[in-house]
């Protein structure tokens, strides 16, 4: 997994609540194989008409926000499905040099954790602060704000420094962008001690 | 004297290998239910080198990608080359693995969410897994159930655990009793709405109260399914007699001596007396009407006597915003009386309702009536397919003109081809009405078994208690 340490970049303001994972990535190409990139399906039916061309009224598709690399998005943001197609859409945005953060007041608990997975830092920040921040960024499209994981900071566009909360693992797998598989198995003896436990002790709960 | 815990705090103490100081828990898992979009876990597996841990502990099931209709042709049938290839991929993927596959070819195939208690895979006390987010379903046997991205699928097939935070516990309790016409379904919509979507993240819901203890084990089972529309991690409940008894016999449910020595670990599994929560709600069961959602989210769910909101009554601007579009979305005017919303066709099926309980109700409704839109019926499993046809009940659907198809996830996400068409209205017995959920443009009305065949046979939204006699 990619590490994150900081990023400075052009962040872009999405105004919409419940933002869930059918609209960041329809059902519809979740048969499409990862290698491929998924890129193209991220926020598909709110970027695209039936057409297939560009609605220029979303937010992405405008000209400040096409390099931004960190979404400020608003309540309860990546709700719904657990599909990680979801987050590796985002990832896979912009030729593969897609989203790397994404800022809102609260997330859909899968979601999170699934970002956490690919690098991607969710950022929780009580909803007047998020707020705040949408509108710097469309006072000042292409605005940037910069994020310190180590120090748990994140710059507004207008300045102001904001401290966030990540618990200690989540932040440690992705600063030094850790696979867990690994680091489980550091703990194959101890696993391997409740699992002989558990057919000791609680045999009925083994089929 | 040891401290009043929850059931969530029995189970989750139970399960912690090692605790690291800053509180994240590496958690065994009892049972891995694996789905036919789980082709990227296998891939990463292959790609590291790692095999499978437990097979013996891992079952998977073909549901997301199946066809509804001559599911005989086996993985041919699957008409979309993409997803051909992923069912293909998870055929070899179990094999390889040597885990159990229900596949397209089994007796036992349906879905997920329904094979996994059909066949006894849960039970009360077990930390269950799935990559799919309605595996909260599996709470209503007081098991420890909650959904996982690919990633995480992928640690637990090569190392049986996940590293999980302690969520926060919360206590829905249901007071009074649940008027005639009124479902699980109809409660859990009413939770929601008065919750809200995010209302129990980074929660474990425990459904409590009379009105739990009367319910069936499907009428549960419902309610779990749909906790995590309100955001919660998991949905449980505590097991009683009727949760034993639904268990019992089950074809990998323990028997005999085990089994003896299973129900009596699972009696004390239930909330202590005292146990703190760290939130409490409860609802009136008796005030609760059959309800149906207006909105592309599941928080926007109504009695069906009442009417579409007026965006202009909402005082915070964002939720304002987001009822315009919604309604715009819907097609939707505001004040309009929700029985006067016409529908275009009803899917009855889904995780949420579409096991043997479900159907019965809307065989209820529909007997002796004419549906008057297309109503496709999707049995949960090919042993509720079986169980009701059994009862005659494929035969009162096809004389009143419903579809009565073949099992799978089907119309709920569309993953299988079973879409609405752009703007197509439909009164749905599934768990989202997302933008786009069943299809590019399709709109999503969420109801009860019963409401879905009340819609079934007048063509719009209709109060299942006016009915009146066929």
């Amino acid at each position: 997994m990619q590490p994150f340490t900081t990023l400075e970049s052009i962040a872009a303001p999405l105004d919409r609540a419940n933002v869930d994972t059918d609209v960041i990535i329809p059902a519809r190409f979740l048969v499409q194989p990862r290698s491929a990139g998924l890129g193209n399906f991220a926020f598909h039916d709110l970027r695209f008409d039936e057409d297939g061309a560009e609605r220029p009224e979303f937010t992405l598709n405008q000209a400040p926000y096409r390099d931004a690399r960190i979404l400020v998005a608003d309540d309860n943001f990546g709700c719904g499905s657990s599909r990680e197609s979801a987050v590796w859409a985002l990832v896979d945005y912009h030729h593969g040099d897609g989203f790397r953060a994404i800022i809102a007041p609260r997330f859909g608990d899968i979601f999170y954790n699934n970002c956490c997975k690919n690098g991607v830092l969710p950022i929780r920040l009580d909803a007047d602060t998020v707020a705040e921040l949408r509108r710097q960024l469309h006072a000042k499209p292409g605005a940037k704000i910069a994020i310190d994981l180590p120090a748990q900071t994140m710059v507004a566009p207008a300045g102001q420094t904001h401290k966030f909360d990540i618990d200690p693992f989540r932040k440690e797998c992705l600063v030094e962008g850790l696979d867990d598989i690994d680091l489980t198995m550091r703990h194959e003896a101890e696993i391997e001690a409740y699992e002989r436990d558990r057919r000791q002790h609680v045999p009925w709960s083994i089929p | 004297m040891t401290e009043p815990r929850t059931m969530f705090d029995k189970i989750w103490d139970a399960h912690v290998i090692t605790e690291r100081d800053d509180g994240t828990a590496l958690l065994f898992i009892d049972r891995h239910l694996v789905h036919d979009g789980s082709r990227n876990a296998f891939e990463v597996l292959r790609s590291t080198g790692r095999g499978v841990r437990r097979p013996d502990l891992t079952y998977a099931v073909a549901d997301h990608l199946v066809p509804t209709r001559d599911q005989a042709q086996g993985i041919k049938g699957i008409k979309n080359d993409l997803a051909r290839r992923m069912a293909e991929a998870q055929v070899r993927n179990t094999d390889d693995a040597g885990i159990q596959l229900f596949g397209l070819d089994d007796p036992r195939q349906g879905i997920v969410h329904v094979v996994g208690p059909e066949q006894g895979l849960v039970l009360p006390g077990l930390t269950l897994v799935c990559g799919d987010s309605h595996t909260s379903t599996h709470g209503a046997f007081g098991c420890l159930a909650f959904g996982i991205g690919t990633s995480e699928v992928a640690h637990v097939l090569a190392t049986q655990t996940l590293w999980q935070r302690r969520p926060n516990t919360m206590r829905v309790h249901l007071d009074g009793a649940l008027g005639l016409g009124v479902t699980s379904k109809d409660v859990i919509l009413a939770i929601i709405a008065q919750l809200g979507t995010a209302g129990a993240t980074e929660h474990v819901m425990e459904l409590t109260g009379d009105a739990v203890a009367k319910m069936s084990i499907e009428q549960r089972m419902t309610m779990c399914n749909m906790a995590i529309e309100a955001g919660a991690r998991a949905g449980m409940i505590a097991p009683d007699e009727r949760a034993f008894a639904y268990l019992k016999g089950r074809p990998f449910a323990p028997e005999g001596e085990q089994w003896e020595r299973a129900v009596a670990a699972w009696k004390t599994l239930a909330s202590d007396p005292g146990a703190k929560f760290d939130h409490d709600v409860t609802i009136d069961c008796a005030s609760i009407a059959p309800t149906v959602t207006w909105g592309t989210s599941p928080e926007d769910a109504a009695p069906i006597t009442g009417s579409i909101p007026e965006p202009s009554a909402e005082p915070d601007a964002g939720q304002r915003a987001r009822i315009e579009r919604a309604l715009e979305y819907m097609g939707l005017t505001p004040g309009q009386a929700l029985t006067d919303i016409r529908v275009d066709r009803v899917f009855i099926g889904s995780c949420t309702n579409s096991r043997i309980e479900d159907l019965r109700q809307v065989a209820d409704i529909v007997r002796g009536r004419k549906a008057v839109v297309p109503t496709m019926v999707v049995p949960g499993s090919r042993l509720v397919k079986q169980q009701a046809e059994k009862e005659g009940l494929d035969q009162i659907f096809v004389a009143a003109g419903l579809d009565w198809r073949e099992p799978g996830c089907s119309m709920c996400l569309g993953m299988n081809g079973d879409i609405l068409a752009p703007g197509e209205r439909c009164a749905s017995t599934s768990n989202r009405n997302f933008e786009g959920r069943q299809g590019k443009g399709g709109r999503t009305h969420l109801v009860s078994p019963p409401m879905a065949a009340a819609a079934a046979v007048t063509g719009h939204l209709a109060d299942v208690r006016q009915l009146g006699d066929a």
